[in-house]
Parts: C-alpha cells; structure tokens; sequence
C-alpha cells in the first residue's frame, strides 16, 4: 500500500540545515492502522507532508500503491491536529465537508447527499447547517474526520488529530477512528505524541528517534481486535507494549536534553 | 457609529443568544445617541449665530442652511448634479474593485512580483489624484472618463493594500489543508484565499468609497463645469458667482448626506454578504 524507503528532508542550507528526518523507511499494508510516535520535534508532522505530497523529501522516496508521490496523490486525505484553523468559517458545516467533493462529484444534489451521510457517519447528522464555530472543539474534530472521508480515501493520514481536545472526547474520538476503520476499507496511518493512544489505536508503532528523526523501532500490537478503553488499557499486553513504548520514546529524550 | 444590527432569523444556535444580546445595547441606543448628539451640535452652532458668536457674515444661520438644503433637494439641476456625481462615483468605484481586488491576489499570492513592483508601486501612491487634474483633463479630455480615471487613481491603493493584507493573512494551515484535496493552487486562491480575505477587501472598499466622493468633488472644482455635472462642479460656480455662503454650505450638506448614505449602502451589503464573519465576531467578543 505504502512504501517509505530511506526519506530525508532538510530545511535551509549551509550551517543553518536542519535535518527534521532522516533515512526513514516504513511500510503500511493494505488496511493497516500505524501509530507513529515520537518525542516532539522528532520531524512526525515532516514525515506525514512528505508522504501526502505537500512537500518534496530531499531524499529518498514515497510509493503508494505502485505510484511514486511527487504531488498530492489521489485517494488521499489529511486530518491535521487544528481543526479550528483547517474548517473554513464562511462555509456551514455542510459546505465543508462537500468542498473535497467539488473536485470529484458533480452535481450540487449528490454533494449534499454525501456530505450528509459522512457526517451521519460520525454521529453528526443533523448539525450540517450550522458553522463550525458553533461547534465544540470535538464536534469540529469529527467535522473534519467527516470531511475526510467523505471522498472514500483509500489512505488517511492524521497528524496529531486529537491534540487539543479533553480526554473524555479524545478517548471518544479514538473509538470513532477504529469504527470507521473497521467499517470501510481504508488504511490510516495516525501521528501522536500520546503513548496510550498510539498503542490503544494502532496494529503497529512505529517510534522515532527525537530530530532528526529516524525509526528507532517498529514494534506489533498483539491486542484483540475489539478494543475498549477501560478493558483494554487493563490488558497485560497493552501495559507491557505502552511500557516500552514509554521507554523509548523517554529514553531518547534523556539523551536530547543531556 | 456602532450600529451592530445582527440579523438573526435563519442562522441557528448561538446566533439567537448573541442577537439578543447585541439588540438592546448596540441597535436601538446608538442610533438614539447619534441623533441627539447631532441635534445638540445644530442648536449650538444656531445658537452660536443668532447670539453674535460667530457673525453671520462668517457663518450662515443653521436653520438658513438647513433651510436652503431642503430647497436644493426640490432643484433639479442641483439633482442631476448629485446624480452625476452618485454615477461617477459608481463607475469609478466599479472598475476600482475590478482592478484592484484580482490585482491585490496577483501580488498578494506571487511574492515576487510583489517585490519586483514595489518601487513603482511606492512611487505612484504618494502621488494625490488631484494633482494629476490638469494631467489627465489634457490627456483625456473632459467628462466622466476623466473622473473615473481620477477616482480610480485615488482609490484603488487601499483596495489594493487591503486584499494584499488579507492575502498576507489566510492561515497556511487552511490553505494547505485544501491542497491536500488535491486543488491547484489556482482553486485554493480562488476557494480559501479569496473567501478568508473577503472581510479585508470589503473594509478596503469602503475606504475607497469616501475617496471615490472627495475625488469626484475636488476634480469637479477644480475643473467646474466644463467636466460636466457634479457636486463640486455646482459648488464651483456658485462660489466665483454670488459666493452666496449659505447655497455652498447647504450643497456641502448633501455631499456629506451622499457619502454617509453611500457608506450605508456598504456597510450594509458587507453585512450581508460577510454574515459568517460578523456573527462570529459577535460570538466571540
């Protein structure tokens, strides 16, 4: 589905280069759900523009479904961790989540009709007239989850997507990723600074190594499939998998500041 | 003048309390304190005349000028003057926005040509219309080509100047966000950058609007008559004529009275047109 091979992207030149990531190789398969975790600063945000195209890597190479990404490709679409800055304001709820289908969808009806079920689709029917900033922080979250998949993408990228809301409607909007996960075919790979959430959500964790970042494990997740936030998290397997997570996230830190 | 009319009606949610907390503070008292304030100055200024303050030589009586302005609104060839001058103002100001608006994303999206142009760009605007007058009336020729040429000279910088800064403002996250839906750059200027700046450009347009009015009047006196009819070229002629006071201040009256109803106009369809952002600031604080 994806294949990252040896990924570097610098910014600036000479003595003022930085490296934010560097020779990152990682592969996602057909319907996977890959946590990407790492201390900030680790370049997650880099990676994740550089795989949808936004940026040009200034090494290495992005390959999805067989096609090398040189621009934004096709069957793609991005949550990112603002949503009060990605919604636009002048558009109702509606028109936001139907503004990906201008490109694809003819016909003002059709957009309507699936804009509609995609926010039905995150419990959010009913709310399409309304702006988003009439919104909560988590209804506009999943306002922008809706929009994203309200094209049918076949690859959804997150980058920290539930950064800035509270913990009971981050718990809430975790459940509603795996839903929507096991209810399409579709193949998300999810950036988060948050251990928990990269081993409750994920098949795999994939951790980097702080700026520049590199892949410092690619551990698997062996949880049961249906996942429950007080059940789960109880789970020896989840302990010792978020410990070691833990570990080596932090481990790195010790580094970086000493 | 904070006249914070919020239409609600068909905006649902929040908008009702914000409405109703917006209606008895902001609709009704402003308006009832413009007024008073308006009426006190007027009784002043009478007052001010008829007591020997000011001598009525040096300032015709208020109630004159009131008098005579309620006079003018009867004169129809000081009607076709303001007519001339409402038209000049809107053909002046319809090519303003039309030049000025795609102008301002052209340089506010390009970077570098905003750079390459500058120095042109900051040598022109300094230049006042008025002194380009005589300039233009020789290459032109009177009538209302040379006003509009005027009008767009004087107002199209703070179009210009505003749809630039509002472009400067579009949040790159919104804007990256719509490229990674695969729009071209061309379909997110068009779909992101231009509806984000929409407020900025419309306060543009109504800074254009009261130098559209000045200029139209300043190059109708300056010129009189021969540039066809207007405001200033009324108030031209009865100043070399009679210099009868109390007609030029009553013709002034209705310029003031036409760029507040023209101001209005703007503000009301900014309103309407931008109610997405207006409720939200309400909202907001």
């Amino acid at each position: 589905m994806l294949e990252v091979t040896n990924l570097t992207r610098a910014f600036g030149h000479g003595a003022a280069a930085h490296t934010a990531i560097e020779a990152v190789s990682l592969s996602v398969a057909h319907g996977e759900l890959v946590s990407i975790v790492g201390p900030s600063g680790c370049g997650k945000s880099t990676l994740l523009r550089c795989i949808a195209g936004l940026i040009a890597p200034t090494g290495g190479r992005v390959v999805l479904r067989g096609v090398p990404v040189h621009d934004v490709p096709d069957g793609l679409a991005v949550v990112l961790q603002d949503y009060g800055r990605s919604l636009y304001p002048w558009l109702t709820v509606r028109d936001n989540v139907a503004l990906p289908l201008r490109r694809t969808l003819r016909g003002r009806a059709a957009r309507r009709t699936a804009a509609d079920a995609s926010l039905a689709a995150v419990a959010l029917a009913g709310v399409g007239d309304k702006y988003p900033w009439q919104l909560s922080g988590g209804m506009q979250q999943r306002v922008a989850i809706a929009r994203a998949l309200a094209c049918d993408p076949a690859l959804l990228l997150m980058d920290e997507p539930f950064g800035s809301v509270d913990a009971q409607t981050r718990e809430d909007l975790e459940d509603l990723v795996l839903r929507v996960r096991r209810e399409r075919d579709i193949t998300i790979l999810l950036v988060t600074h948050d251990i928990d959430e990269s081993v409750y959500v994920g098949d795999r964790v994939i951790v980097l190594t702080p700026g520049p970042g590199r892949v410092r494990a690619d551990l698997p997740v062996r949880l049961p499939e249906s996942r429950d936030q007080i059940i789960t998290k109880e789970l020896p397997d989840f302990v010792r998998l978020r410990t070691e997570v833990s570990r080596l996230v932090r481990s790195r830190d010790t580094r970086a500041v000493s | 003048m904070s006249h914070t009319t919020v239409t609600g009606g068909a905006a649902p949610g929040g908008t009702t309390r914000a409405a109703t907390r917006a209606r008895r503070p902001a609709r009704a008292l402003p308006w009832a304190r413009g007024a008073a304030g308006v009426v006190v100055f007027l009784l002043l200024a009478e007052a001010a005349g008829r007591l020997g303050v000011i001598s009525r030589s040096a300032l015709p009586l208020t109630s004159a000028v009131l008098a005579r302005a309620v006079l003018l609104a009867g004169n129809g060839r000081f009607l076709a003057d303001l007519g001339a001058t409402v038209e000049a103002w809107a053909a002046g100001m319809a090519i303003t926005v039309a030049a000025g608006v795609p102008l301002g994303l052209l340089l506010g999206a390009l970077p570098g040509v905003r750079v390459a142009t500058r120095a042109i760009v900051e040598f022109l605007r300094p230049i006042p219309s008025v002194a380009l007058i005589l300039l233009v009336s020789l290459l032109l020729g009177p009538g209302l080509r040379m006003s509009a040429t005027l009008i767009v000279y004087g107002a199209i910088w703070p179009v210009l100047y505003n749809t630039i800064a509002g472009i400067d403002d579009v949040d790159p996250v919104a804007k990256e966000t719509h490229r990674a839906f695969g729009f071209s750059r061309l379909d997110t200027i068009r779909m992101v950058s231009l509806p984000s700046a929409a407020p900025f450009i419309a306060t543009g347009i109504r800074l254009a609007s009261a130098v559209a009015i000045i200029l139209d009047i300043a190059t109708g006196y300056v010129t009189g008559p021969i540039n066809g009819p207007g405001i200033g070229a009324y108030i031209a002629q009865q100043s070399s004529g009679t210099s009868d006071l109390t007609v030029i201040l009553a013709a002034t009256f209705w310029a003031g009275i036409l760029g507040l109803a023209l101001d209005l106009l703007l503000t009301g369809a900014q309103r309407r047109l931008l109610r997405w952002h207006h409720t939200r600031l309400g909202e907001t604080g």
